[in-house]
């Protein structure tokens, strides 16, 4: 089993993350003395009976002042079972790009919902996120169950209706797991509640120590972008050529023959090397320097990869995008495409459609991708580029789309169509019962 | 052989990797080292990082003058054992101008982000290395591996770029910079087992050994050029040592018997307070000290 669990909340504003997190981190003895009376501090200042468990991460000035989170906070604990590298993220529609880019590298992610609201327009845009950037598992949290009186009744008509959902965006049943909790409270975070004795299944800690985790497949086809050219040109290393990089997929050994892309030329792997010496083996996730029988014309941006099972070389890439920037994206638009260690100018030449994520739906040929809308596009490549499908390699399957002026990051990108629906091309289902928004303002838009 | 890499295995990867990312997207970068625990992690990363070439970065120590002398001294010594350049900014050339003035209370810890931002303007550093962790404090879990810096070296913790997956946007205009913290996933106790299994030295101070020390803010403070006991205080010699090592006047020693690595582990895993909580005065001025430092420019 894995030592360690990446996980990310969502969720939408108010549904109570934060208080789940800091619920998490104090029954779990996580919290060291001098950060809890801070804390206890800060609650009485603000006339609080018990302390407020959100402030825990809610580290930032505007966000303690307003009550949300706005930016991401990332939380290291562990159990005698496992560690767990935690991400809180915001919930509020403004800043999903931080719900995104926490959840990116998160193996679980657990979705929260307010027991007296259920599902609603947010909850379904967090698991869409969740689902294109193929986070493999979910807990569905039920939270505020007190609130409900803890209501079986109600707790199994929200776990029912987002199952479905959950289904239609392609995760299987056992992938998904509801909870009911109070995180306020505490009932069956870390500790089973009295108050649910209709609920036999795990707390949410005792779920997390023993979900399985998927560890990096090491039958994957070997990728290695290239990250820099190590020369020492020393007397002891004079024709020392390395090339420094992460493998991002597959296992590699001496005596493997590889394919350097785009130029397509081959040639053998000599010696894997470390500062600690050579390895025998190398595999997905460790930073080496491979260096190669033949001295050809390798530099930053190159990738590495595995004869025969090799990645597509093209200029014409086939694309689902979450648009993260405030200006939306139109067909026309000049970006550049951070793949791997390459970065490469682009135009986006094609909108194919907008993924509905409230109706599970798609919409042909949109004028326009809008802040944190999720569609698929086409985009031409100023120089040819190996890609591989997202869904068959997350490291090598995913760019970022960067503004060309000041520089700022426009869009996750994912090679191909993720999300099970719009691979369908399920027919266009514009003007339908578009769910209504939530209707949380925040206390001050910030600029 | 197993592959799977363990806690540290994957911590020093990742390190690597960022290491390797600036080196081949920046023409500027810069590695902040003062000779503490973290800087001298960074350092041995990044030596790591670029085997057997030499490290492709120089140093920038920004210097209060009211470092440990032992701090200091291994700093220099480091600094010639891997033959690599050290760029020092003394606050005290910035007070002797007037570009800065000594405060009132003679702390000079925060007088450290007008010589850091200037030298960055000065050298046209484009991206500068620190050993921030996220989990040193709430403010600092906020922060991104890659944090953009405007040209007045300010950190709007709002205008954070997305970072995704293991894909770090470094681009900036000109005059910005990025801040890049490949330590940010470590928490003190990695550290400390990565330092015993590294066999990586530290200066002394780090272990416990006797000095001279006065109780200030339930801190326990060491006599030196920026002060001593003050009326009502007094100097009593203890066994102590430091968890994080800053500007001497606001660093605290905790009262220890570690005296080598094994001990440190025992200590941090037993420990019911942060280091900076336990050590550090300058984090207990308000509930946002740190982000509002961070916000002018602070490391
Ligand atoms: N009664 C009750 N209140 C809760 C519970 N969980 C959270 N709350 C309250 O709900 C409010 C919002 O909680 P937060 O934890 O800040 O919510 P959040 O999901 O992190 O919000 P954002 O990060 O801004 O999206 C606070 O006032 C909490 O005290 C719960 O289980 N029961
Ligand atoms: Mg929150």
């Amino acid at each position: 089993m894995s030592d360690l669990l990446r996980l990310a909340t969502a969720g939408s504003v108010d549904d109570g993350k934060s208080t789940l997190v800091g619920r998490l981190l104090y029954d779990t003895k996580s919290v060291l003395a001098d950060t809890l009376d801070a804390v206890h501090r800060a609650s009485a200042d603000r006339g609080l009976a018990t302390p407020d468990l959100s402030l825990l991460v809610d580290g930032l000035r505007s966000e303690r002042e307003q009550g949300i989170t706005i930016d991401v906070a990332y939380r290291y604990f562990a159990t005698p079972k496992r560690s767990f590298v935690l991400a809180d993220t915001p919930g509020h529609v403004q800043y999903t790009r931080n719900t995104v880019t926490g959840a990116s590298t998160a193996q679980l992610a657990v979705l929260l919902v307010d027991a007296r609201k259920g599902v609603i327009e947010q909850t379904r845009r967090h698991a869409a996120v969740l689902a294109l950037l193929g986070v493999p598992r979910l807990v569905l949290a039920v939270n505020k169950i007190d609130l409900v009186d803890y209501d079986e009744v109600t707790f199994s008509r929200i776990a029912k209706e987002f199952t479905a959902h959950a289904t239609a965006l392609g995760y299987t049943e056992d992938s998904v797991v509801e909870i009911p909790v109070s995180a306020l409270a505490g009932d069956n975070v870390v500790e089973k509640s009295a108050n649910t004795p209709w609920y036999s299944g795990p707390t949410l800690l005792e779920h997390l120590e023993n979900v399985p985790v998927e560890p990096d497949p090491h039958d994957a086809p070997f990728r290695f972008p290239v990250q820099y050219v190590i020369r020492p040109r020393t007397a002891e290393h004079l024709d020392y050529r390395g090339y420094a990089g992460l493998v991002a997929a597959g296992t590699v050994k001496p005596g493997d023959e590889v394919v350097v892309l785009p130029s397509g030329r081959r040639s053998t792997v000599t010696k894997i090397d470390t500062a600690d010496g050579e390895l025998a083996e190398a595999a997905a996730g460790q930073s080496v320097t491979l260096l190669l029988a033949d001295d050809i014309d390798i530099s930053r941006g190159d990738l590495i990869s595995v004869t025969g099972n090799e990645p597509t070389v093209t200029d014409e890439l086939d694309a689902t995008l979450c648009w993260l920037a405030e200006k939306p994206l139109r067909a026309g638009a000049r970006v550049l495409v951070k793949h791997g260690t390459r970065t490469v100018q682009a135009m986006v030449t094609e909108l194919r459609d907008r993924f509905d994520e409230q109706n599970l739906s798609s919409v042909d040929s949109p004028a326009s991708l809008e802040l944190n809308e999720i569609g698929r596009v086409a985009l031409r490549l100023a120089e040819p580029v190996p890609l591989d499908d997202y869904s068959f390699s997350r490291r090598t399957g995913s760019f970022l789309v960067i503004d060309v002026s000041d520089g700022s990051t426009l869009a996750a990108g994912l090679v191909g169509a993720p999300l099970p629906l719009l691979e369908n091309g399920v027919e266009s289902c514009t003007g339908g019962s578009a769910a209504t928004p939530d209707n949380h303002a925040l206390v001050s838009p910030g600029p | 052989m197993t592959l799977a890499l363990d806690t540290l295995g994957r911590l020093e990867s990742e390190a690597i990797h960022i290491f390797r990312e600036v080196a081949g997207e920046f023409d500027r970068p810069v590695i902040l080292f003062s000779g503490g625990k973290d800087s001298t992690l960074l350092l041995h990363l990044a030596i790591k990082a670029f085997y057997p070439a030499p490290v492709p970065f120089p140093l920038l120590h920004v210097d209060t003058g009211h470092n440990f002398d032992e701090v200091i001294e291994f700093r220099d010594r480091v600094v010639a054992q891997h033959g690599l350049r050290l760029e020092v900014a003394k606050v005290q050339d910035w007070i002797d101008d007037g570009r800065l003035e000594e405060r009132p209370d003679g702390t000079r810890n925060p007088l450290q982000t007008v010589p850091l931002l200037d030298s960055i303007n000065e050298h046209k550093y484009d991206a500068v290395f620190g050993g921030g962790r996220r989990d040193e404090e709430r403010a600092r879990a906020k922060e991104r591996i890659f944090s953009l810096r405007t040209a007045f070296g300010q950190w709007d913790p709002k205008r954070q770029r997305p970072e995704l997956w293991n894909l770090y946007n470094g681009r900036h205009r000109a005059g910005e910079h990025v801040r890049v913290f490949p330590l940010s996933n470590w928490t003190e106790l990695d550290v400390w087992n990565y330092i015993e299994r590294e066999g990586i030295e530290l200066p002394d101070i780090y272990y416990s050994h006797q000095r001279d020390v006065f109780l200030r803010d339930g801190m326990w403070l060491a006599e030196g050029p920026w002060g001593t006991a003050r009326d009502g205080e007094t100097l009593l010699r203890k066994t102590v040592r430091y968890r994080t090592v800053g500007d001497g006047s606001c660093t605290g020693a905790v009262e220890s018997d570690a005296s080598d690595i094994h001990a440190v582990i025992a200590e941090v895993s037993a420990s019911r307070l942060t280091e900076r909580g336990a050590t550090r005065a300058d984090d207990r001025l308000s509930e946002a000290a740190m982000e509002d430092r961070k916000r002018e420019g602070y490391f």
